[in-house]
Order: structure tokens, then sequence, then C-alpha cells
């Protein structure tokens, strides 16, 4: 008896092997005669290199070879290049000054790779790159957003340090609602700076063989296929049919992985030169100075509303910090992921986007989990919140004034919603919460000497990136579409192959239920590839919250297609014809009569011909390719209620309800997992998290000790619930969850404190230290 | 790192200028100094032993003594790389004065910034570690001069 699989809470397949400490990851692997790889960090931000001198850790022991950055740039390999062009107002391109796999010339941040030691342990590798001796003619670094377009000029090609200055919106239009609006809410603020932090720090094992010219990579990517692509096509290390990656398991992402980094990179070329296996595990404290880190956007808004609340122009002008280079994806991130979001979830005729990518001498800036969603959600839940406080009304009834209720709806910024119900999450999320019983609870609280808030956000994101042709005509440099395919065996089991990657998210049971459910056999039957380019064709892998969506959508049109293949052979066996077969549960039943064939049965024939007609290929296999015809979008409502205690303004949330709409849903408990893991990132954010530069470019929060991170006691109890509307472009209903509680929660939570402290405005993170000093501002209670 | 402090020393000011110039003097005024020698250049090469929190590595640098008036006042500027570890920089403004005869009183205003691991996991411990160094170096170094280990002086801080 197979029961239908959708929509269970399956336990999660992979679990096994990762709590019992047998996943396989990259640092796990271990390939005969490997070396070790360490790399030489410049300890300054910015300057010109002069010598470099090697000598002396050449001769250190156990070293076989320390390769510089110079070296590398004479071998003629590429730079590290970004994969969407954005265009500036004027229409001229985005500023891309060259990536360097390792520095040549000049230093750009702190912490970037100048040369890489080759040795036998580790330690040796370590102890070796000590002693390389760089001469660095340090340069004052340009650190601070606010003031870096007018400061000293990095690079000569990049006036202003700006990378481009995009906009989006009818600029008239939305100018013309602002100034002729009965009232106007200004906001300016910042959108903290955050560092990724993975459990697992990235990693890289590089192995090439000189007699077959093959080279293969284990690195911890979030979309190996990817990195084979640019690493071919770009950096030229190898030709992309002797080149392997592979990505086992890896331990956690949120974006950090998407990018093609120095190191992998810079290790693949010091394998293929020296001819030897050559691994390399990042330390946490390399993870700090050279993932790529996010947000970081400084943005003034005005939001014009008539006399009833209703939205009538929102213009934002953001300043987004690129950091010292153009990661992978990085331009895209503060546009086309940030700008096309400023609609929310309300019906603004005229908005209006401005954005410049400033460059600054720190790390890289890039996707990280929320991508531009959470920027623009913050920025909108808080101007919403506080132009509801301005015109007297409640934060649900502003919003509710300004909900779109129609779909398909166009915004004015770009994007078309499919479908939406957002009165339906916010009555819901209002109800879960108490909302009517708050003041009652606040009541409670300052008896006790606490200050009570709570706080409301409605949030929408877009994702299920993306269909091809829209991002293709925005300027991105690849298709988003996902590969899949379904491959029954002789004896009925199934291995699905998915170009999506899970490096947390659970597709070994969501991907196995899906298509068991397609194939009308149990969950236990099907196995789960991805992660290898040598196993399956081609595959954009995992960012965005695509997986399902996407990569879940390629699947269900291969199963699709297993199924129309399945059916003629089981006509065959049952000497019928095609259009005469059922199948249902897994049996294939000619109509109207007592013959069937069960999927098992069907699959052994498949590989079994000795009497098919000529016209039926033996074999059951099937791809797919699956290019969504829109975005998707999630959306949903969160309540965040805090309580203060004004003597040391340590804040504790002490309720969070969640109430999302994802569409439909293939096993709750994944989704709900991801839901707690996003809102614990999102309230980071909003609480602990702030990367801090110094001065002089150095990072001041490059270790646990200053970089603080949400704890298990920093958060309560989630209540979390679904309301759905099914996605109505993609065959599973399905819009993606993995971002949702990092983009939802942040305005949320300081929604709540400025509610408990009475205040308009208070930075992220509102740390104890900022929170009592808005508490002293304001007058004590 | 900014620190300027003041201290009387039961010395005669000639006596504590010579000490001031005197390679042997400093190196047993710092502690954790392995080397302090007079180089070509006019300054001093120097390795240095620093832990700052969980950074502990060899210091190598140079020390240079610049706008020295004689008897009254230099700068002792230095710079260490200490490989993984990052690096150190600093420098010292130190003036003399004898307000009676055989009490000499010194001032001196001390600049340190880190760069590297050493800032990115020792920041916080930077200044604590930078303001201690100092104090020893100058206690040691009356100590030294004074050739007495229980000699009594005034230390005071004015900035910082």
């Amino acid at each position: 008896m197979v029961e239908k699989s959708i929509g269970q809470r399956v336990l999660r397949k992979e679990d096994v092997r990762f709590i019992t400490g047998k996943g396989q990851y990259t640092d796990d692997i271990n390939l005969r005669g490997q070396a070790f790889a360490y790399f030489v960090r410049s300890p300054v931000a910015r300057a010109t290199i002069g010598h470099i001198d090697v000598s002396d850790a050449e001769s250190a022991p156990g070293v076989i070879a320390v390769l510089t950055g110079q070296q590398l740039a004479k071998d003629g390999l590429g730079t590290l290049p970004c994969g969407w062009m954005v265009l500036s107002k004027d229409g001229s391109e985005m500023k891309q000054p060259p990536h360097p796999i390792m520095a040549a010339d000049s230093i750009h941040y702190a912490g970037e790779p100048v040369a890489i030691v080759v040795a036998s342990t580790y330690q040796a590798a370590r102890d070796a790159a000590e002693r390389v001796v760089v001469d660095y003619d340090e340069l004052d670094a340009v650190v601070d957003l606010a003031t870096a377009q007018d400061s000293d000029q990095i690079y000569p090609e990049v006036p202003r340090n700006t990378s481009y200055e995009w906009e989006l919106g009818d600029r008239e239009a939305t100018m013309a609602a602002i100034a002729g609006a009965h009232h106007v809410t200004r906001l300016t603020l910042r959108n903290n700076r955050l560092i990724p932090n993975a459990i697992e720090p990235r990693a890289a094992i590089a192995d090439f063989n000189p007699s077959t010219e093959e080279l293969t990579l284990y690195t911890t990517s979030q979309n190996p296929h990817v990195v084979r692509l640019v690493l071919t096509a770009f950096i030229q290390i190898a030709p992309e049919h002797k080149l392997r990656v592979v990505a086992p398991d890896v331990g956690g992402g949120f974006g950090s992985k998407i990018f093609i980094y120095s190191e992998e990179t810079a290790v693949a070329w010091a394998s293929k030169r020296l001819g030897i296996p050559i691994k390399w595990t990042g330390e946490r404290s390399e993870s700090f100075l050279a993932d790529a880190h996010g947000r970081d956007h400084l943005t003034d808004a005005v939001l014009a509303m008539d006399e009833e609340g209703h939205f009538l122009g929102l213009h934002v002008k953001t300043r987004a910090n690129m950091g010292a280079y153009l990661s992978t994806f990085a331009s895209s991130v503060p546009t086309y992921l940030y700008g096309t979001l400023l609609a929310g979830q309300y019906k603004t005729p005229n908005i209006y986007v401005e954005v410049d990518a400033v460059f600054t001498n720190t790390a890289p800036v890039d996707a990280y989990r929320g991508a531009g969603r959470p920027e623009a959600t913050y920025l909108l839940e808080r101007i919403v919140e506080i132009a509801a406080s301005e015109m007297s009304l409640s934060p649900a009834e502003i919003r509710r004034r300004n909900f779109i209720t129609d779909f398909p709806y166009q915004t004015p910024v770009a994007l078309e919603y499919d479908i939406g119900g957002y009165d339906a999450s916010l009555t819901k999320a209002l109800e879960m919460a108490d909302w009517d019983g708050f003041e009652s609870r606040r009541g409670e609280a300052r008896a006790r000497g606490k200050l009570r808030g709570i706080g409301l956000s409605c949030y929408i994101e877009a994702c299920g990136i993306a269909p091809s042709k829209v991002v293709g005509s925005l300027g991105a440099g690849v298709g988003l579409w996902e590969s899949g395919e379904v491959r029954v065996n002789p004896t009925g089991s199934v291995s699905v192959l998915t170009g999506s990657h899970s490096h947390g998210q659970g597709h070994e049971t969501t991907f196995a239920q899906l298509v068991a459910s397609r194939l009308g056999i149990s969950v236990d039957d099907v196995g789960v590839i991805h992660g290898d380019t040598a196993r399956l064709d081609f595959g954009m892998g995992t960012y965005g919250s695509r997986s399902l969506a996407v990569g879940g959508s390629a699947l269900s049109s291969a199963a699709d297609k297993i199924v129309v293949k399945a059916r003629k052979i089981a006509a065959h066996l049952m000497q019928s014809d095609e259009d005469s077969v059922e199948f249902d549960d897994g049996v294939f039943t000619v109509k109207e009569s007592n013959r069937s064939k069960t999927f098992q049965e069907v699959a052994f024939a498949a590989y079994v011909p000795h009497d098919y007609p000529d016209d039926l290929e033996p074999g059951l296999a099937e791809k797919a390719f699956y290019d969504p015809a829109n975005f998707t979008f999630p959306a949903g409502a969160y309540v965040c209620e805090v309580e203060i205690d004004p003597d040391t303004g340590v804040t504790r949330i002490v309720k969070f309800t969640a109430v999302d709409d994802f569409g439909e849903v293939i096993n709750p408990m994944i989704v709900e997992g991801q839901v707690h893991g996003g809102l614990a990132q999102g309230i980071g954010q909003a609480l602990l998290e702030q990367c801090v530069y110094d001065d002089s470019g150095q990072l001041m929060t490059g270790s646990y000790m200053d970089y603080c991170m949400p704890r298990a006691d920093d958060l309560p109890d989630f209540d979390i619930a679904m309301t759905v509307t099914p996605c109505t472009h993609n065959p599973l209903g399905a819009k993606g969850c993995g971002e949702a509680g990092a983009i939802g929660s942040p305005p949320a939570v300081i929604n709540a404190i400025t509610n408990a402290i009475g205040i308009r405005e208070i930075d992220m993170p509102a740390t104890p230290e900022r929170v009592w000093r808005a508490i002293q501002q304001a007058g004590g209670q | 790192m900014e620190l300027v402090q003041r201290v009387i020393i039961p010395a005669p000011r000639q006596a504590v200028w010579q000490g001031l110039n005197d390679p042997a003097v400093l190196k047993r005024s710092l502690r954790g100094c392995e080397t302090f020698e007079a180089n070509a250049a006019g300054g001093f090469d120097i390795v240095l032993q620093l832990k700052v929190g969980p950074v502990k590595a060899s210091f190598r640098g140079e020390v240079s003594l610049t706008d020295v008036v004689d008897g009254e006042s230099y700068t002792l500027s230095g710079s260490g790389k200490g490989g993984v570890a990052g690096y150190a920089k600093g420098s010292a403004h130190v003036t003399l004065s004898e307000p009676e005869p055989g009490r000499t009183e010194m001032r001196y205003r001390v600049d340190a910034s880190v760069g590297g691991k050493l800032a990115q996991v020792g920041s916080r411990l930077v200044d604590g570690a930078a303001r201690k160094m100092a104090n020893d170096f100058f206690g040691e170094f009356i100590r030294v001069i004074c050739d007495d280990d229980q000699v009594e002086f005034i230390l005071e801080t004015i900035e910082e």
C-alpha cells in the first residue's frame, strides 16, 4: 500500500547521515597523494603590492610550492566575472573593475588572497605562509558607504566609486504624486551589513590528472554546473568536458556558496600546475574575511498618501555597498531583486527607485538569504508603520486599505503578481497573535516594569527564480531554468537526478515525495542524486527559493513523460491500445476490464523487451528542462511581540507569529523548518548581527567574540501557520519558502521595538546599548 | 589607540635622555623583546613577541627616532609584521623637562594601530593591550635607568 506522499510530514531521509556524523562534506574527502593549501592574505585594505619574496617560504619544511597572484596573472587566466549586466540611467554599462583570482599588483580589501602555499601538510602550509614577505605600499582605504562617492577614487575607470546609477519606474509621475499628496512620510535608514556564517566553511579539493588532462573539483557550491561553466568560459581552467565539479554534502549556503570565489579557482589552477591533488579548507576566520557579505544599504524614502491613507507614490533612493569587486551576481541584488519588490503587497500606483552601486575597500557584497528582498521589505514595512502612526490609522488598517486584491496585478516596478491572498494571511496572523488583546498584555508588563511592544510586517517576495526571457532582457548572463531526470530502474525503484542542489533544504525527501506520488510508488523506492556535473547534464542550482518551484517542476514534467512512455509499454503488455490504459496510484489498468499491471511490472518489461513492437524503444528514463513562465510570489504576515527591560535595554521576543502563503506544500515539516531558520536569521539581523570595519578597512567583527549570531535562547517558540493560494503557472502550485522568514521578520521586530519604546526610529541591530539609549532619549518610560 | 601620560622620575634629565637613546635600556624595558639592535639607517631592528587576546606572534620590524631635539624630545616610531597574525604600528612622542634638579618630568603621546588577524580577532582587546604595554614599558624604563626595582614614581594619564 503506497500512501500519497504529497502533503505528508515525511521524516528527512538525509538526516540519518547528518545527525550521526556520516555526512560526506568536501573536507571529508581525501585523495591519495593530496597536498594542502593555505592562502596568504593581505592584512591591509588598500595598497600597491611591491616585491613578493617567497624564497624563505619555499625552503620551509614540507613546502611543495608557493604560487603568487603575479604568477597566476602571467599564466593568462581570466578574472572572476559578474554575471548580470546592469545599465545606468544614461544607458551606459555598469563599471566592473577586474576581479583577480589572487591579487597581483594591488589590494582592494583586507583578506584578499595574494599567494597560495602548497605543502605536504596543512600545518606546514600554514607555517610557511608566515614566511612569505609581501611589500605593501599602503593607501588610504575608502570604507564608509555614506562618504565613499566623494572619497578618493579606488579604480581609475570608476569615477565617484560608483559602478552604476540604476533606476526603475516613472520618475515624473511619482514626483507629481508626492508633490500633490495630502501627507508624505519620510524615512532614512540603513540596512545593516551581515556576514553569512554557514556552519561549514568553504572548502575545495582540485585533482588534475596530467595523463588525461581531466580536472575534478570538489567544492562547497550551491550550483556546481555554474561553477564549471564559469571556470571554463571565463577562467579557461579546463574545457567543460574535461572538468567535473562535485558539490557533495554542503553545510549551509544562504547564498554565500552561489558565487565563484578566488580560493577554489586558485586551487584548481595550482593542481593543474603541480599535477597533484590539492586541498583547501577555509578557517572560520577566512569565512568572516572573504565570504561575500550581505545587505549594507543606505536609503532615503518618501511615501505619499491621500486623506484616507491610500498610497499615491513612493520614491526610494538607495546607495548599495558592493565592497571591493562585483561578485558573481552582486549587481542584480540591489536592483532587480530589490527595486522590483518595492510595491510590496500594495497597489501604490507610482513608484520610482534609484540605486547607486558603490565600491568600498571591503569584502565583496552579494546575495544573502533573501537577497534584495529583505532590504525592500524592511524599507517598505518600516515606512508604512510610521505612515500609519502619522495618519492615526492602525498598522493593520493602513495595510488593508492598500492591499492588492485583484490578480493578476501589474506593479509599476516591472513584476506581474499572478496570485495572492494578503488579507487572509493578515487576518489569520492577527487572530493567532491575539492582536486585539495586546493592550492588556502591555499593561500587565508595565506593572512588572517592562516595556512591551507589538509589530507587524506584511512581506512579499519574488522567487522561483526565474523566467529566462525576463531575466535575459534585464541583463542576466544565464537562463534560469532547471533540469530534472527520472530514471526508472528495472526492478521499479527510481533514481531522480536534479540540477537543484541541497545544502540543508531536504531535497532528498521533498523530491522523493514528489516523484513517488506521481508514480504511485513508495518514497523509500526513490533516490535523489544531485551536485555532480558528471552525473547529470546541467543544472542552474539552488538559490532564490527556486528548487521546488523550478527544479521540482522539471521533475514533475519528467515524471509525466515517464507515465506517457510507461503507458505505451503497459498497453503493449496488456495487448490494448495506449488510450485505453489508465494510470492511478501505481497501477496501469485497461479501462472497463480487469487487466492491470503494476508500475514495477512495467518497469521490468521496459528493460526486458523480448517481444517489443518495432516502434517502442526499450528503457524507461526521461529528462525535462523547465523554464518558469513567471516568478512566484510567496507572501505573508508576521507579528512580533517584544518585552524590553528598560534598565538594561535587553529585548526579549516573547511571541512571534508567522503566517505564510507558499502555495501548495509537499512536506509541511520541512517548510516549517525553513521558516524557523529564516526567522532566526531575520531576528539575528534585527537584534544582534552587524559587520563592522574600522576607518582603515580592518574587519572589527572578525570572530564570534565580536559578531553576534542568534542562539536558541534568543528565540521564542514560533507560532506558524499557512494560507494557500496556489501558484498559477507551475505544475505544482508551489511558490518557495527558503527565504521568507529572513525577509519578513526584521521589520516586524523593529516595529515592535519602536512600539514598545514609543519612538519613531531605531537602527538595526537593536542591541541593548541602542535600545537603552533610545529609552533614555525618549525620557525614560 | 591614543594615550597621553605624564611621569615624574627621580633622576636627572640627562640620565633619562641617555636611557631613551640606549638600545640596551630600551630592550630591557620592552617586555617580550628579543632583539633591539642599532641598524645602518640610524634606527633599530627589533623582534618582539606580542600577545593580544588569542593572537600570539613574533613581530619583526624597525624602530626609528625622528624630530630629535637633543636632551629634550623625540618621536619613537615603529612598525612590525607578524606574518599571518597581521601587523602593528605605533609611535610615541616623548618630551622631557626638569622642573627641579634631579627630578625629570616625561610626557608622552602614544598612538598605536593594528591590522590583519590581530585586528580581526583581537580588535576589542587591542586598546587594553596597547595601554598595558605602554605602562609596562615606561614603568620598566624608569626602574632600569634608576637601577632600582622599588623606585617610586608618579604616573598619570592625561588623555585617552
